[in-house]
């Protein structure tokens, strides 16, 4: 019975585990024409954090809903695991707070629930390792005691946290973040990337994009800097000069760039 | 008293009316819990006058065999309700202009192919504002079947229903298939409107899907609860409507939605801050 329904609606591929965990190539995404993503070729480690920076217009979401697979890709691929993403619920997305409805009549822990819906399976309902699992996921991110709460009486903190432990619900290899500090006062950013730091040990391989140079450079391993292309990816120190940033966000935006981060950064 | 409540119910065609009204009064709580939450109140209005052309084709070629008019009703509401869906999500013009050229367009149809008709008055006044104290047991069967079936779809899509309703990325990302479930609701909407025509009419449908609905979420902040006082709310405006139409010589279907809309705006007025 099982078998049947998650064939017929939930159909998930096999992970091959000696390939990537996401492999993108030649990547182009055009909106009337214009690409808002050009030729984008690069791939993740499992358990790495990547943080996607480059200024508005970049195509940082643009890519995020490609990966996804809210956008159908048609010039170039991605593969989750060597195969195509349709195959993979293992993806797990949290939104931008300003793209969700807070009124929505659902509590935290409903939300959460909602990523068990591809392992519940069609015609399904919660069972006990359900619960389980949201119950842990919400320990994980330190919401428990909060579970009954309408999603508009969290803190934006707290929201972020409910959608991180809807994606560890779902259980996500692969976590992607669209600007999950902005908007948050500064003890909030500190407990989400510590938060993202405790995730490692699960093995999530973690994707963010932020405006925030400075935490990109102090919070990730790897960064990549994105014009619609890739203009320079790889160990913070070696992709936040000042010329690749200079590529990136223009000349005349440098000063402000240097003035607003990366002061204590040790320039190449 | 008892003779206030019970004098009522020695007619068959009150009998009728109450079942009909309750069963689609509880439907459309149901679907039109999900037309509150995803905004689409303006979406459920256009389709229920929509279908008018569809009904006064169905009333040429057949007469005011209520039977047949059902099936018109259905067959139009799901194909109206599929092309707005579809004409919605092109660019070009925006939602609410190109849902309200076709919805103003198609009702203006409908109110001239009706007018050709020389007695139409009558019967253009039902299809407006509904003839619940008209339906017969025929109509009660087909009711019962179409909202029974559409509160088992609900029920059976619910989790599924909930994700692209809350969440259409994560939807994406479960894998579901978005689309087809959209036209799920789509269809269901359609369904629903088509049952309800003979109760409220269209031009007072809308208030049927959102006012319960609207009600019940100033009092809940859980979906399935919210659902089901919706449900209660629509039940009891359908019930307390037709005695009030009874006793007081006021039109069925208004004396419903009127009821429905006390009940509103005494839930506004009694919530705390």
């Amino acid at each position: 019975m099982t078998k049947f329904h998650s064939t017929l609606l939930y159909n998930e591929a096999e992970h091959d585990h000696g390939q990537p965990i996401l492999d993108v190539r030649h990547l182009t995404v055009r909106y009337n024409g214009i690409a808002a993503l050009d030729r984008l070729t690069f791939h993740l480690h499992a358990g790495e954090r990547v943080a996607v920076v480059g200024p508005n217009g970049a195509g940082k979401s643009t890519l995020f809903k490609a990966i996804v697979g809210a956008l159908p890709v048609i010039e170039g691929e991605i593969n989750i695991f060597g195969s195509h993403p349709s195959g993979h619920v293992c993806i797990g997305y949290v939104p931008q707070r300003n793209n969700v409805d807070w009124r929505f009549p659902v509590s935290v822990e409903d939300v959460v629930m909602m990523g068990r819906i591809a392992k519940i399976g069609l015609f399904g309902w919660p069972r006990a390792l359900d619960r389980q699992r949201v119950q842990s996921a919400l320990e994980t991110v330190h919401l428990a005691p909060l579970a009954k709460r309408q999603i508009a009486q969290l803190s934006g903190g707290q929201q972020q946290r409910m959608f991180i432990a809807r994606a560890l619900a779902q259980e996500s290899e692969l976590m992607l973040m669209d600007e999950p500090l902005s908007g948050l006062d500064a003890p909030s950013q500190e407990d989400l990337l510590t938060l993202l730091d405790e995730l490692k040990a699960q093995n999530v391989t973690i994707l963010v994009a932020t405006h925030d140079l400075q935490q990109a450079a102090t919070h990730f391993e790897r960064v990549m800097l994105l014009n619609r292309h890739i203009v320079a990816f790889g160990a913070p120190a070696q992709v936040l000069t000042n010329e690749h940033l200079a590529n990136a966000y223009g000349g005349g935006t440098l000063q402000v760039i240097g003035d607003a981060c990366c002061e204590d950064e040790p320039q190449p | 008293m008892s003779d206030f409540l019970l004098q009522p119910l020695h007619y068959d065609f009150m009998l009728r009316a109450l079942a009909a009204s309750v069963m689609v009064a509880i439907v459309c709580a149901v679907i039109g819990t999900y037309i509150v939450l995803r905004g689409m109140a303006f979406f459920g209005d256009a389709l229920a006058h929509t279908i008018l052309p569809g009904v006064a084709v169905g009333y040429l070629l057949s007469g005011s065999d209520r039977g047949a008019l059902f099936w018109w009703a259905l067959g139009t509401s799901v194909l109206a309700s599929l092309g707005i869906g579809a004409v919605s999500k092109r660019g070009g013009i925006k939602e609410d202009t190109a849902i309200g050229i076709i919805f103003a367009g198609m009702f203006a149809l409908g109110i001239a192919l009706i007018s050709t008709v020389r007695s139409y008055a009558v019967d253009l006044t039902h299809f407006l504002f509904g003839d619940v104290l008209g339906v017969s047991n025929g109509d009660l069967i087909r009711t019962g079947l179409f909202a029974a079936l559409i509160l088992l779809l609900v029920f059976l899509f619910y989790k599924e229903l909930l994700a692209i309703s809350f969440d259409s990325t994560l939807a994406v990302t479960l894998r579901l298939p978005v689309n087809a479930l959209n036209n799920l609701l789509l269809v269901l909407i359609a369904v629903t409107v088509a049952i309800t025509m003979q109760a409220v009419g269209v031009a007072l449908m809308v208030a049927m899907l959102i006012t319960p609905p609207a009600t019940a979420s100033l009092l809940t902040k859980r979906l399935p609860v919210m659902m089901g006082l919706a449900a209660i709310f629509g039940a009891a405006s359908a019930i307390l409507g037709l005695y009030f139409s009874y006793y007081t010589n006021i039109a069925s279907g208004a004396a419903i939605v009127l009821t429905a809309t006390a009940f509103f705006i005494i839930t506004l007025l009694t919530q705390k801050k």
